[in-house]
């Protein structure tokens, strides 16, 4: 089997396992995502940390995951050409924006990217105008963050700052 | 505690840590959904058909979960989820998260858990950043308003 198409078919296990997971977590409730972020509720008893076990869960298998590599000796991924991932380090001004616009917009939805990709398996009726607008509002910054850092003047004012 | 399902949501992270390994230790590549989402347009090289084949994984896994989650853990509702939200209100939501996940280059899955197992400072002040604005949010919208 050659070895694009072993990427493709570990790229489809590795979404429908992610899939399941979000649904088995249930965090493809955005009711059970505003009862985690609803803190004012600690103190009634009526928070849900589910979310945090998530996260908690994912974090443990990922901190051996993701470097399995080193561990196996690997130079290069078992179906790929090499191993990618960013380099940045820097704690600028858009990772800080834009996480925080990203909150705004979760908190008011209850949506984060993955659960309304997966609630198109589950309620794609409901749930398709967050779904293609997210896709759109990633696409046109996306446009823009291209076009900023071609731009020369934005260069330029890079590199003062 | 209302609604907490701590096992069903420990094995369902589990399950997304096994997911970011494999297309980490077979692809290269990291499970930041937002991050895989916003490259699948324009389609010009093989890069972008893996990103396609593991999106469409997703709601595919989330029918096999809702499906056998209920039958495995009793503290999972059979129900479907309920999207209470107006279509104009989720497209604007929608807008910002596409917006927001973009420019700081990356949701809860890239930053939270592949950046945390990564133990990147960056994806710490991104999650902390993104966790409080959402709780914020939420605040003024249940509590406020």
């Amino acid at each position: 089997m050659n070895r694009s198409l072993i990427a493709l078919i570990s790229a489809a296990a590795s979404g429908i396992i992610f899939g399941i997971g979000l649904s088995i977590g249930r965090m493809t409730d955005p009711q059970k995502i505003w009862n985690f972020l609803d803190i004012a509720a600690i103190p009634s008893g009526g928070w849900d940390p589910s979310l945090a076990f998530v996260m908690g869960g994912g974090v443990l298998v990922g901190l051996v995951g993701l470097r399995l590599e080193r561990w196996l000796g690997l130079t290069k991924p078992i179906a790929a050409p090499a191993f990618i991932k960013t380099h940045r380090v820097r704690i600028d001004a858009p990772l800080v924006i834009g996480a925080a616009v990203f909150g705004v917009g979760w908190g008011l939805s209850g949506f984060c990217p993955g659960p309304s990709v997966a609630d198109l398996g589950l309620v794609p009726g409901d749930v398709y105008p967050f779904t293609i607008a997210m896709f759109v509002g990633s696409w046109v910054a996306g446009q823009f963050l291209e076009w900023s850092e071609r731009s020369p003047s934005r260069t330029a004012d890079a590199r003062a700052g | 505690m209302q609604n907490f399902t701590p096992l069903s949501a420990t094995v369902g992270g589990l399950l997304i840590g096994l997911s970011a390994t494999i297309l980490w230790v077979v692809n290269g590549r990291t499970a930041g959904i937002s991050n895989i989402a916003g490259g699948i347009y324009p389609i010009r090289r093989s890069d972008e058909l893996w990103r396609w084949v593991f999106l469409i994984g997703l709601p595919v896994g989330a029918y096999l979960g809702f499906v056998a989650a209920p039958a495995i853990f009793a503290e999972v509702p059979k129900t479907l989820p309920v999207i209470t939200l107006t279509p104009v209100w989720l497209i604007g939501t929608g807008l910002l998260v596409g917006v927001g996940t973009r420019v700081g280059r990356g949701c809860t899955s890239g930053h939270g858990i592949c950046g945390l197992s990564r133990l990147s400072v960056r994806s710490l002040v991104a999650v902390a950043t993104f966790m409080a604005t959402a709780m914020i949010t939420v605040f003024i919208v249940r509590h406020v308003v």
